[in-house]
């Protein structure tokens, strides 16, 4: 059942991968919602009202809403300058491929969203944040950013409008927690990417001590498209209360795994068996992270749940970044956690304890378990760690993410954790 | 104040403050790592977790931080909320797992913080079975001792050191569960202050190396509260010995002078104490006598008269006024060369008559506008130095309280400030360590200095007087505009370039400012000792050659570095008996006939009074062995009995020294009946100490000279803040202890802190502008002005014997800026005194025709500096 | 010392920030994209370059995965060991690596061929498992396609 919506985010892109050019982009209607925004004299606070009114959401993983947080910067004379915009191209979670998909095949688009976005905050630079890895995306950003230069949609007074906007490229050094919000502010300035307190919020303290937005890359390239067809245009987009599409993924031994855009709310059972085809012959589902490695396992039972923001809430979980990790019954739930538990750990900035130091004894239970010398009083340690890693413990929430399949599985699959250490060994291997 | 719940208690807190710091203010036991009072808070450990409820009905509340929320009126907590215990206790045991077994075996063990949070958490079985991660520790230095593997990954050493001292040579490296704190490789720490790390430390990891040549735990020591005699700052301290050693000293927090932290050199500069060459019993014509026998040989001496007696800047005021009622008032001669002398009286005259003020050491990191004039604070009073480099942190909290951080919020100030800082002018010959927070700095010979003080006074008033052909310089103009727009203006100064003119420059440019004045001095008791009086040193000198003197009692100086080594050598041959009181042997005592083996700060109690005028006794740590005695009671007159009747005698000969009384209570003091004990309730093997001699128990030394005991047995309560041998409290073993003595947490000592002020003129007293404007310098063709130059290591007499201060001291050198000589050249340089061999380095920042000449140590212990003098390359 | 190339790409990063010292993870890759791996003399120079403290930069280079403190082979070989490329066969990949180059993670070969280092999630895991070598993605692995990529790095 292919429905016939709109696909603001993919139209372009062509089969084969290919990129995006400028030429193209444009020929398709790129560009037009920056013309519109500085041609027809909308002011940033205008821009900003629009995407607050389209209940554009982020992307990145937590949802806030976008344009609400566009409007806690401070504006005006008095305003410390520069006001700067970052885009988040850190996607470093494990399970998620939709960021480097977009910045790969369309990247003026993302140029674009991040120009209006830019304008909308008033700022006067704006840097994309990519991870060091995604070199193709690099490579295809930094084409496309010395395009936008020459046609003069970037840089000292754009399209004759008096605005001004310098976009940089900055390549990370590689580490998951540049993806935090504040972390990469710090990775940015050229430090260690230990995370800040909130307060003070990025608006008002941010990127070198100035008024600062970090937006992930989806978020961004949904913002031209918002202004060249309206808010009530996006917010019918989706199926349930929130608006627009979204990049949904799926990883794991289904028969097609891959990336789809599609309405916000598609239920899960649609995206794992219409679109990913369902499970390979010969194995049979388990559970799926929904969003990346971060969130809650799901199983059988909330599958007609719908992908948004609240929905999966009811089942304990989250959308996170919409892409999916399936569990099939032929692979190790306990291996699974473990791996999961090794990657959170292996990331841990090393700041606050509960994170530094309670991860590393879970990947070490984990690994032990997994290796056939797990004891009885494990799985309490592990509960007690989860409880230890809760929202507001730590200093951010990395180790809240790492609860929440560690948490999730011990919940679904507490017997193969349990035959594990009965068994002295990991029962699939 | 804000009233705050506590479990159901309402709680009085300061609401500019956060939860944690309200509830250790009001005694609760909140176990805590990574905030300090002095840092602020960055939410790091996760230890001081507390439940907040929404309001009375919520029953549930949620886990937060408490060092990380405003204590704002009306909010509830929870210390004793079953959750926050257990996950208080679940944050000791992630600590614990890879922490070693070593508490047997670290030195932190019996004070150690992260002992008394794990006792105070609960937490005591280890579940934990896997390996812990190790490291490979690095030598740092002499000073601080590096043991990685009990790191608890609070980051306090990091912040302490790179943000609140400066340092860029530590640092963490790696992440997760192994994070290294040290430096890119083994190296001596660069930073001065670098030896607070081993009280910031919460763990081993940062431990006092010097102490581990001759450990002991600190339940074990016994303490006095004394003052550092390493400078003229009068920083607070504790003293610890064992078995007649001094062990190590500790910083004894005074709110209004050093606050939390010490300088390396008065940490660490101690050794002197023990040091095998001390004179332990009195030297007669060179060989040991007793007591008696010394004494007879005194009486002898005075009794036949014609007597002089000659003090010194870093003994006592009792020591010195014993020797100068021993010898009469006429027959007292001041211990500090002539020109020197001259120039302490004449700041101690300014900050006397008024009406400018001189601050604390704590006021000084508050002021919001600094302009030193000719000192190298770093090198000359270092505890200053530290408190200005806070202060340029105070103009830029303006903007940060606009965006209502609260500013306790350590990271969250510092990513709103930037590299923000408020105005600091540093004016000296050649660069200082703190240049790298200067706003601009300004290298002159000293008379240019005087200069520039004297235009920015007139910037500032036009009624002071002008410099000619400087009148609208644009570097006075814009310091005049920053002290002008500040509302706590500093002004610093000091002795250092031995210039009156200098002096009296900064002293025009406070009166003109309104700004307070700060004057720096170069000994821990030339203000004392100025304010002792005494005739010039050059009249003793002359009294020997004249042949007015047969006898002169030298006290604690080695005169070898007043005069110039000829003069000394023909003064002291001339003089038919010379009697020398001190510690170690020196040139001085060389010459001397009879030595008096004199106590150190740490085997006498005295009083010095610092270059802020504040008056603060020490006390002795322990009964001196053999025949050593305090200065004063070997000079003392036999109706003397104690101290107090010292103090007494004093008051009354001098009453500007009159309040020195105040600075401590007499020895008639108790607390409910009781003496002080010096050491803790759980010291150890007190009365078998001496079992290798005698089986027998012997008497505890009676102290009768102050409310201490030489013993464990005495008051439990809390002494008076000059009375406190060492900080603990139930709970507390460690220096965190502090806490339980403050009335609010970072504050003043409860019942006020140690010292008495001696200078508080009256704002409405007038003083006339200094008008003796000297000319600009002109360098000459063939010969150099040579300036004195002083390193925290090196110029000091009693730290440098100090084998870990030695190890570290600069080699003297001469600063210069010339390309007539290359970096590392020997040069010999030619003074009245003599000449001198020294190696060269060159200092681009310099002017022209001026050098600066290491002093303090040899070669050039006394040169007559500032001085012309030649300079060439050495054959 | 830097080279005179390492300083011009320096100094063109450097543009984008309002701070010297913001340039530094731009500095280590730069230096290391030129020589392979980022030494302590290299980190020493890049210090001083900035006006930093050798510590400060060592500080920041440990941090991060990408800035290797070990000399490296002639080529770089990551491979992903997060969850996705785990499900889809990640441990029959590095059995096979192991055996192909003879080398554990965190080694090189002795010939300095290739260095092997696990990395996190590549992005790529629709198209799991996969591997990175000198920023060349590489996926739906399998034994022979492991092989056949490797041939084109000398």
């Amino acid at each position: 059942m292919t429905a016939n919506f709109d696909k603001p985010l993919t139209e372009r892109m062509h089969p084969d991968g290919s990129v995006v050019s400028l030429r193209a982009y444009e020929r398709a209607g790129g560009y037009q919602a920056i013309r519109k925004v500085l041609r027809t004299g909308m002011t940033p606070m205008a821009v900003t009202e629009a995407v607050k009114e389209s209940n554009l959401r982020g992307r990145g993983g937590a949802g806030f809403q976008t344009g609400l947080k566009w409007s806690f910067v401070p504006r005006g004379k008095d305003v410390p300058d520069p006001t700067y915009l970052v885009v988040n191209g850190d996607e470093m979670e494990p399970g998620t491929f939709k960021d480097r998909f977009l910045m790969e095949q369309d990247p003026h688009q993302l140029i674009e969203g991040a120009m209006v976005a830019a304008f909308a905050i008033e700022a006067d630079i704006a840097y994309i944040f990519l991870r060091g890895e995604y070199t193709l995306a690099s490579e295809r950003l930094a084409h496309a950013i010395a395009e936008a230069y020459e046609r003069q949609y970037l840089g000292k007074n754009i399209l004759g409008s008096g605005y001004s906007l310098e976009l940089y490229l900055h390549l990370s050094g590689g580490r998951y927690i540049c993806g935090d919000e504040t972390g990469l502010l710090n990775a940015l300035e050229g430090k260690r990417a230990n995370p800040r307190s909130k307060p003070p919020f990025p608006p008002s303290v941010g990127l070198f001590g100035k008024p600062t937005i970090v937006n992930n890359v989806e978020t961004i390239c949904c913002v031209p498209h918002i202004i060249n067809r309206g808010a009530p245009w996006f917010q019918g987009l989706g199926r349930t209360k929130d608006g627009g599409t979204k990049l949904f993924g799926v990883s794991g031994k289904v028969k097609h795994p891959g990336l789809w855009e599609l309405p916000m709310g598609t239920t899960v059972r649609e995206i794992l068996e219409e679109h990913a085809g369902g499970m390979r012959d010969g194995v049979k589902f388990r559970g799926l992270l929904p969003g990346g490695a971060s969130t809650d396992f799901i199983v059988e039972e909330h599958l007609d749940l719908a992908m948004d923001f609240a929905s999966l809430g009811k089942a304990g979980s989250r959308m996170g970044t919409g892409t999916m990790i399936v569990l099939d019954d032929h692979t190790c739930p306990v291996g699974m956690t473990w791996n999961l538990t090794h990657f959170f750990a292996r990331e841990s900035c090393g700041f606050c304890t509960p994170c530094w130091s309670g991860l590393g004894w879970a990947d070490r239970i984990l690994k032990a378990m997994e290796e056939g010398r797990g004891k009885s009083g494990d799985l309490d340690k592990l509960e007690f760690q989860t409880k230890m890693w809760a929202p507001g413990h730590t200093f951010c929430a990395l180790a809240p993410g790492a609860a929440e399949p560690v948490q999730s599985a011990l919940k679904y699959f507490r017997e193969d954790f349990e035959r594990h250490i009965q068994e002295h060994r990991c029962p699939w291997s | 104040m804000a009233i705050v719940y506590v479990d159901n208690k309402p709680c009085e807190m300061n609401p500019e403050e956060n939860l944690l710091h309200g509830c250790l203010s009001n005694g609760f036991k909140l176990p805590y790592f990574c905030w300090h009072p002095a840092l602020g808070s960055v939410g790091a450990c996760r230890q001081c977790a507390v439940t907040q409820f929404r309001d009375e009905n919520d029953s549930h509340g949620k886990i937060v931080m408490s060092c990380m929320t405003p204590a704002a009126e009306g909010t509830r907590i929870s210390i004793a909320d079953p959750e926050a215990v257990a996950f208080r206790a679940g944050i000791i045991e992630g600590l614990m797992l890879n922490h070693p077994h070593d508490c047997p075996v670290c030195d932190e063990g019996g004070e150690c913080h992260l002992q008394d949070m794990t006792v105070m958490t609960g937490h005591d079985y280890r579940h934990y079975e896997f390996e812990k991660r190790t490291f490979r520790n690095q030598n740092l230095g002499p000073l601080v001792n590096h043991e990685m593997n009990r790191c608890i990954q609070c980051y306090r050493c990091v912040r302490y050191y790179a943000d609140y001292a400066g340092g860029n040579d530590l640092n963490a490296f790696a992440l997760r569960d192994r994070v290294f704190f040290g430096r890119a490789e083994d190296g001596v720490l660069e930073n001065e202050f670098s030896g607070n790390l081993v009280e910031i430390c919460p763990t081993g990891v940062f431990t006092d190396k010097t102490l581990k040549q001759h450990y002991a735990r600190k339940w074990d020591q016994q303490f006095a509260p004394s003052v550092c005699v390493h400078c003229a700052l009068g920083c607070n301290t504790d003293a610890g010995e064992r078995y007649g050693t001094l062990r190590r000293i500790v910083n004894r927090y005074n709110h209004e002078v050093n606050g939390y932290f010490l300088c390396d050199r008065g940490r660490f500069g101690y050794e002197f104490v023990n040091d095998e060459r001390r004179f332990r019993q009195p030297l007669l014509k060179g060989q040991p006598a007793s007591a008696a026998s010394a004494r007879r040989y005194l009486d002898e001496k005075i009794a036949q008269g014609r007597v002089i007696g000659i003090g010194s800047p870093r003994a006592s005021l009792e020591a010195n006024f014993s020797l100068r009622t021993l010898v009469g008032p006429d027959h007292f001669y001041s211990g500090m060369a002539d020109h020197e002398g001259k120039l302490i009286r004449l700041m101690i005259e300014i900050l006397r008559r008024g009406p400018v003020r001189t601050p604390t050491l704590g006021e000084i990191e508050k002021s919001d506008a600094v302009f030193i004039l000719g000192e190298d604070l770093t090198n000359v009073a270092p505890r200053m130095a530290l408190s200005v480099r806070q202060s340029v942190r105070q103009q830029p909290m303006e903007a940060v309280k606009k965006l209502k951080i609260p500013l306790w919020l350590d990271f969250g100030v510092r990513d709103a400030m930037q590299d923000a800082k408020g105005p600091l002018y540093i004016a000296t010959l050649h660069g200082t360590r703190l240049d790298d927070v200067a706003t601009a700095t300004f290298h002159a010979a000293p008379d240019d200095l005087a200069r520039l003080g004297f235009a920015v006074a007139h910037a500032l008033d036009s009624s002071a007087p002008a410099v000619p052909q400087a009148d609208d310089w644009p570097l006075a103009n814009e310091i005049a505009r920053a002290l002008k727009g500040a509302k706590k203006p500093l002004v610093i100064c000091g002795a250092s370039c031995g210039s009156e003119a200098v002096i009296q420059a900064a002293a025009n440019v406070a009166m003109a400012a309104h700004a307070a004045l700060s004057f720096t001095a170069p000994e821990c008791n030339s203000v004392g000792a100025a304010l002792m009086g005494g005739k010039p040193l050059s009249a003793a000198f002359q009294a020997v050659r004249d042949g007015d003197a047969d006898t002169v009692i030298i006290l604690e100086n080695d005169l070898y570095r007043r005069a110039p080594h000829a003069e000394m050598d023909s003064v002291l041959k001339a003089a038919p008996h010379v009697i020398v009181l001190d510690h170690l042997p020196n040139p001085t005592t060389e010459k001397a006939e009879l030595i008096l083996p004199a106590g150190t700060f740490a085997e006498s109690d005295g009083t010095f009074i610092s270059s802020e005028g504040r008056a603060q006794r020490f006390f002795q740590v322990c009964m001196p062995e053999n025949e050593v005695l305090a200065s004063w009671r070997w000079l003392k007159p036999d109706h003397w009995e104690n101290l107090d009747d010292v103090l007494r005698a004093t008051a009354e000969a001098l009453p500007q020294l009159a309040a020195i009384r105040d600075a401590a209570p007499s020895s008639k003091f108790r607390i409910a009946g009781a003496k002080i004990p010096r050491s803790p309730h759980r010291e150890s093997g007190r009365t078998a100490a001496l079992v290798h001699i005698n089986i027998s128990e012997p008497k505890t030394p009676e102290d009768p000279d102050s409310a201490l005991s030489f013993s464990m047995e005495g008051t439990p309560d809390q002494p008076p803040a000059a009375l406190i041998p060492f900080f603990w409290s139930p709970s507390w073993n460690s220096i965190q202890a502090v806490n339980t003595y403050q009335k609010e947490v970072g504050g003043p000592l409860r019942g006020g802190d140690a010292g008495v002020r001696l200078f508080e003129p009256s704002p409405k007293n007038g003083q006339a502008y200094f008008s003796a404007i000297p000319a600009a310098f002109q360098p000459r063709e063939n010969d150099w002005l040579l300036v004195p130059m002083y390193h925290i290591f090196g110029s000091d007499e009693l730290s440098l014997q100090a084998p870990a201060i030695r190890e570290l001291a600069v080699m003297p050198h001469v600063a210069i800026n010339s390309d007539e000589f290359a970096e590392g050249m020997e040069v010999e340089v030619t003074l009245a005194d003599g000449t001198f061999r020294l190696p060269v380095r060159i200092h681009r920042e310099m002017p022209a025709g001026i050098a600066a000449v290491s002093v303090g140590s040899p070669p050039l212990l006394a040169v007559q500096v500032p001085g012309w003098g030649k300079i060439a390359r050495a054959k | 010392m830097l080279t005179a190339e390492e300083i011009r790409e320096i100094e063109t990063e450097a543009e984008h920030y309002p701070k010297r010292a913001a340039v530094c993870i731009d500095a280590l890759k730069i230096v290391q994209r030129h020589r392979g791996w980022v030494s302590d003399e290299s980190v020493r120079d890049i210090a001083e370059h900035l006006g930093m403290s050798t510590t400060d930069v060592d500080s920041i280079a440990t941090f991060y995965n990408l800035i290797f403190r070990k000399p490296v082979g002639r080529h770089v070989v990551m491979v992903c060991d997060s969850v996705s490329c785990w499900i889809m066969g990640y441990e029959r990949i590095r059995a096979h690596l192991r055996e192909r180059l003879g080398i554990e993670h965190g080694q090189t070969t002795s010939d300095d061929r290739f260095t092997m280092l696990p990395i996190v999630c590549l992005g790529c895991c629709d198209h799991a498992p996969a591997m990175m070598v000198d920023g060349d993605l590489h996926s739906d692995l399998n034994p022979q396609k492991i092989d056949s990529a490797l041939e084109k790095y000398k």
